[in-house]
This record gives structure tokens, sequence and C-alpha cells, in this order.
């Protein structure tokens, strides 16, 4: 059971990747995109995470993706880009491609076997994850939140229309 | 034996996800039937009463009207994305009905009836996240229909869902410090312990919760995104037919949900009424499922009678709301909440 | 249970497809999305290592992948419709005033 559901969610994960390559489109890709983290989020699940994976779907799905397509909204470039004409460049992108899959292939084979944990895990609670939130990883959260709050600051600076402008 | 396998193992859950499906539906034409009887009875108009006995009839009329309309979509409109934005709308209030308990488990023999599809360690947080899903069919929609009002619509209910999102979250935690859960039957388990409903603790939050649950939802006074007086019907201007139908039970099931949440968490879901009262005790007989029904009725009812009697709101004074009011209000009961819980 | 090898193949195959869009796009907002991708990819190799070798603190860590991810998010965008602002262009090959 929990195999199939893997290779659904891989399949929509790989196959959605691939639509947000071919279409021209940004609404579509930006579509694709979120199709591609729902069911990442779905992996997380299966990875016996449900914390990480209800925080994908509202972080990465939910409001990542809704800036994004705001964004394209905004920008709105009707008929959309077309993808890459110059054929040197896309042949460069799949030989990058293949060159990458080879290298890290080989390196994980090269690589000692991950030492199994015994039994199946039940899945973290999201109490386990708060209490190492809290205890062993106190400063990096609040550094973290510090981040957020400077990159919402850096966005508006950013982004506000100075006078006269 | 390998008969009764069959029936727990298949026809249970097959019923239960079928179930999920209508019960949304169903709701939709209850409420179709008694927004257009209350809003017209409060307003001293009479409203639809042809259609059957005091015109009970009138949503299955409605919903055949649609079943037969043409579906029109219009040249300058994005093929695929006006048609995968009603699914996606839909798709995401009926997932997340998936994580929400009905009622407490029945007990049949030795099989354990439970009313909800799946109980997650997490099913709060994915309601919720599952349920904001639906922005994505309000952009697209919007964006896809290539019109202007469609457009302004759904830039307006980005806008708006999005802030009205972190007060929501933040009267969420509070609920979630009492629990000591993120799971919504623990939730609701730990308010028949403790016997008192969340709602009176953090009233609050529930306010807060409440009044952001009404602009998630696009309802009145904050239905700005589909304003019929500034932008024809917003978004789903330019669908007809089963699309809009789509749209319309999306907005239903959507309301239907946010009703079930407030219930589960503030209103002690499918628990009796005055647990410390003996003389109230028969009230125990009546199932809990009842009890849950009751219970959202009166929510979905509360959303008709503000609907009928307060005006819309101006966009910025809507985003002022969140933004001024909700969200500092959210934070500083978070607070007080926070300080209780550690003094208690 | 699935075997930890699937979810590495996976995220190994997700990483490559990010970098091949990255290429493959050219505007700004695509590749900025080709670049959650891989972003993506590691958090899956990270959560299906922390399952195989039962190590609960690699969540945390993708906790703050993501958090990261959605603050980097805000400001990219910002970023991106500053340029869109400034030269009414998002296309990369038309961004080449840094060019000698």
């Amino acid at each position: 059971m929990a195999i199939l559901l893997f290779f659904l969610f891989a399949a929509f994960a790989v196959g959605s990747v691939l639509g947000m390559i071919i279409s021209r489109n940004q609404a579509y890709s930006a579509l694709f995109l979120v199709v591609a983290f729902a069911s990442l989020g779905g992996l997380f699940g299966l990875l016996g995470a449900p914390f990480m994976a209800v925080v994908q779907i509202i972080i990465y799905a939910g409001a990542i993706m809704v800036l994004f397509i705001f964004v394209i909204m905004m920008i709105h470039l009707g008929e959309g880009i077309s993808a890459e004409k110059k054929k040197w460049t896309i042949a460069a992108a799949v030989f990058m491609g293949i060159i990458l899959l080879a290298e890290i292939v080989f390196a994980v084979k090269g690589a000692p076997a991950v030492p199994m944990a015994g039994q199946e895990m039940a899945g973290t609670s999201p109490t386990e994850i708060g209490r190492l939130l809290f205890t062993k990883y106190l400063y990096p959260f609040e550094i973290t939140s510090i981040l957020i709050i400077a990159a919402l600051v850096g966005a508006v600076v950013l982004i506000k229309k100075r006078e006269g402008e | 034996m390998t008969n009764t396998g069959f029936v727990f193992d298949v026809l249970i859950p097959v019923g239960k996800i079928v179930a999920v499906i209508l019960y949304p539906m169903l709701m939709t034409i209850v409420m179709i039937w008694l927004e257009r009887r209350v809003v017209a009875l409060m307003q001293k108009r009479l409203g639809p009463n042809r259609v059957g006995f005091q015109g009970i009839l009138q949503p299955f009329a409605d919903a055949f009207k649609l079943f037969l309309k043409e579906d029109i979509m219009q040249d300058q409109a994005d093929p695929l994305l006006f048609k995968v934005a009603p699914v996606l709308v839909m798709f995401s209030s009926l997932l997340a009905f998936c994580f929400v308990p009905l009622g407490e488990p029945i007990r049949i023999g030795t099989y354990q009836l439970t009313l909800w599809i799946a109980q997650s360690p997490v099913g709060l947080l994915l309601v919720l996240g599952l349920s904001s899903i639906s922005v994505f069919g309000v952009i697209f929609g919007g964006w896809a229909s290539n019109s202007k009002y469609p457009l302004m619509g759904a830039l307006r209910s980005v806008v708006q869902i999005l802030s009205y999102e972190i007060p929501i979250g933040l009267t969420v935690l509070s609920v979630v410090f009492f629990a000591r859960s993120i799971d919504l039957v623990e939730i609701v388990n730990h308010q028949s312990q403790a016997k008192i409903w969340f709602g009176f603790m953090l009233p609050v939050s529930f306010v807060v919760f409440w009044i952001s649950a009404i602009a998630e939802t696009n309802r009145a006074p904050f239905d700005l995104p589909e304003a019929e007086s500034e932008l024809v019907a917003g978004y789903h201007t330019e669908y007809s037919g089963m699309k809009f139908a789509f749209f319309y039970i999306a907005e239903y099931a959507h309301m239907v949900l946010v009703s079930s949440l407030v219930v589960i968490m503030f209103f002690g879901g499918w628990l009796a009424p005055f647990p410390n009262v003996p003389a109230f005790a028969f009230l125990k007989v009546i199932p809990g499922f009842v009890w849950y029904l009751v219970k959202i009725m009166f929510f979905l009812y509360l959303y008709v009678w503000i609907r009928a009697t307060l005006p819309r709101y101006r966009f910025d004074e809507l985003i002022r709301l969140a933004w001024k009011w909700l969200i500092p209000l959210a934070l500083l009961n978070f607070l007080v909440v926070a300080l209780i819980r550690y003094i208690l | 249970m699935i075997p930890p090898g699937y979810f590495f193949i996976l995220s190994v195959v997700l990483f490559v497809l990010g970098i091949i869009a990255f290429f493959f796009k050219r505007d700004l907002i695509t590749q900025f999305m080709a670049i959650e991708i891989m972003l993506n990819a590691a958090n899956l190799a990270f959560l299906a290592l922390a399952r195989s070798s039962n190590f609960v603190d690699a969540q945390v860590i993708v906790f703050f992948i993501i958090t990261v991810a959605a603050a980097e998010a805000a400001i990219g965008l910002a970023i991106v419709l500053l340029i869109f602002r400034k030269k009414k262009t998002i296309k990369t090959e038309t961004l080449n005033s840094m060019k000698g």
C-alpha cells in the first residue's frame, strides 16, 4: 500500500516538474509546481514526518506559491516567455543534467551503506519536534525569526516606491 | 469471516468517502434554501416559496437549471487554467473534510465505526492547509477569465485570504496550547475531560477566529472578491453552468468546513452541552453526531444572519481591520493565554 | 516499508530536473521556481536519511530550511519586481547591462 502511494506521489512530482519545464506559460509552471510541492508533502508524510508534510503544504503550496502567482499576475507577461530557442543552451542544460546525475549516482555508490534502523519508526509527533525546537535548537529558532523579520522589512523597503519615482 | 472482512475493509471506507462527498452537497442544498428564505424574511420579503412546500425544492430547481445551462468559455480565456480552477476549489474543500471528525466513534459489536476518514496527529493544521489550497482556484479562475472584473476579484481575494490567515493561525495556536495537541479528535477529547469548552475559556480567540473565518470564506460583510455592486460577481463572473456550480458548492462546503472547525475547536465538537449539570445528563442520550449537526447549523445560521445584517466593508478598511486590529489582538491574546497557561 | 533508496533516487531525479529547468528557462521567475525545486529535493533527501537513521533532528533542520526558503522567496520576488519596474523585463538575456 505504502509503496503504491510512493509511486503515485513520485510520478506526480516528477511529472509535474517535467510539465513545469515544458510549459511556456508562467502561470502553468506555477500550477505544476503547486502539484509538485503538494505531492512532495505526501512523500514527507510517507517518511513518517507528518508535521513536515503539513508545513510543506501550508508554507510551500499555500504561501510561497501564492506569492509567485501574485508576482506573475502583476508582471503579467501575456503570452508568457517561450522556452529557450538557442539550441546550444538546451543541449548544455541536458548535458549538465546528465553529468550531474552520473556524478551523484557515482558518489552514492561509493558511499558506505546507511545504517538501517531496526524497526519502523511510528512517525514523529509534532510534540517531539516542538520540544527539540525549544531546547536543543532554541538559538537557531530565534535567529530564524530575526531572519524572517529582516526579510519582511527588506521586501517592504525594496518594493516601496520612493518619493518622486 | 471473509465476508465481514470485506465489509469492514472495503465497504465501510468507500461508504465514508461517498458520505464525505455527499455531505457538503447536502449541506449546500440545505443552506441555499435556508439562506434565501432567512434573508428574505429578515428583509421583509417572501423569498422562494413556490417550488414545493415553503420552497424546499427550490435548491433542486436551481441545481437542475445549472446542470442544463450551456457551459460557456469565452475566446480570450486561458483554456487549461479556466477548467482547472473550479476543480481546485472543490478538491481542496472536499479533501479537507476527510480529516474532520463528525462524531464520536460508534461501537457495532467488536467493530468501532469512526465518523472520520483519517485521524492525523496534525489534523488541525492539515485541514487549514488543505483549505488554503482553494485560493489557487480563486486566483486561477479570476486570472484565466482574462477580463477586468474577475482579475480584480482574484487580486482582492489573494490579499484578503493571505492577510486573514495570520489571525487564524494565531488563534488556533491558543487552542492548541490548552489542548496540547493538533489532533482534532484529541482536541475534542480534551474538552470532554476538562468539562469546559474552549470557546468559554478563550472568548477572544473564538471571536477573532470567527471574524477571520468569515473573511476567509469570502462571505458578507467581507465578500469583496465577489462584491456584486462593484465587480459583477468577482472571480467567477465569466463562469456558467457546472463550473459555476462547482464554485458555488465549494463556497458553501468551505463554510461548512469552517463552521465544523469552530465547533470542534471552541464548542466541543460532538459533546453534549452542560456536562457538569446533573439535571441535563439526559442530553447525553442524543448521539454525538446530532449535537455536532445542531452546533454547525447554528454557525451556518450565524453566517446568514451576519450577511443579512451588516453592510459590506470597503477594501482598505477590510485590510486595515486585519492588520491593525485582528493581528495585534490575536498576538496579545496569544501572549495572555501563554502567560495563563504558564501560571496554571 | 519503502526502501530509503527509492527516496534518494527520487530526490536526485528532482534535483537534476531542477538544474535542467534552471538552464532551460529564460525568465527570472521560473528560474526562481527551479531553485525551489532543488531545495525541495534536498529536503526530501534529508527526511529520507532521517527516516533510515532514526534521527529526528533532521526534521527540525528541514523546518529551518523551509522557513528560510519562505524568507528567501519574499526577498527574491521583491527583487524580481524591482527589476521589472526598472527594466520593464525579466528575461535574463536582456538583463545584460553588466556585460562589458
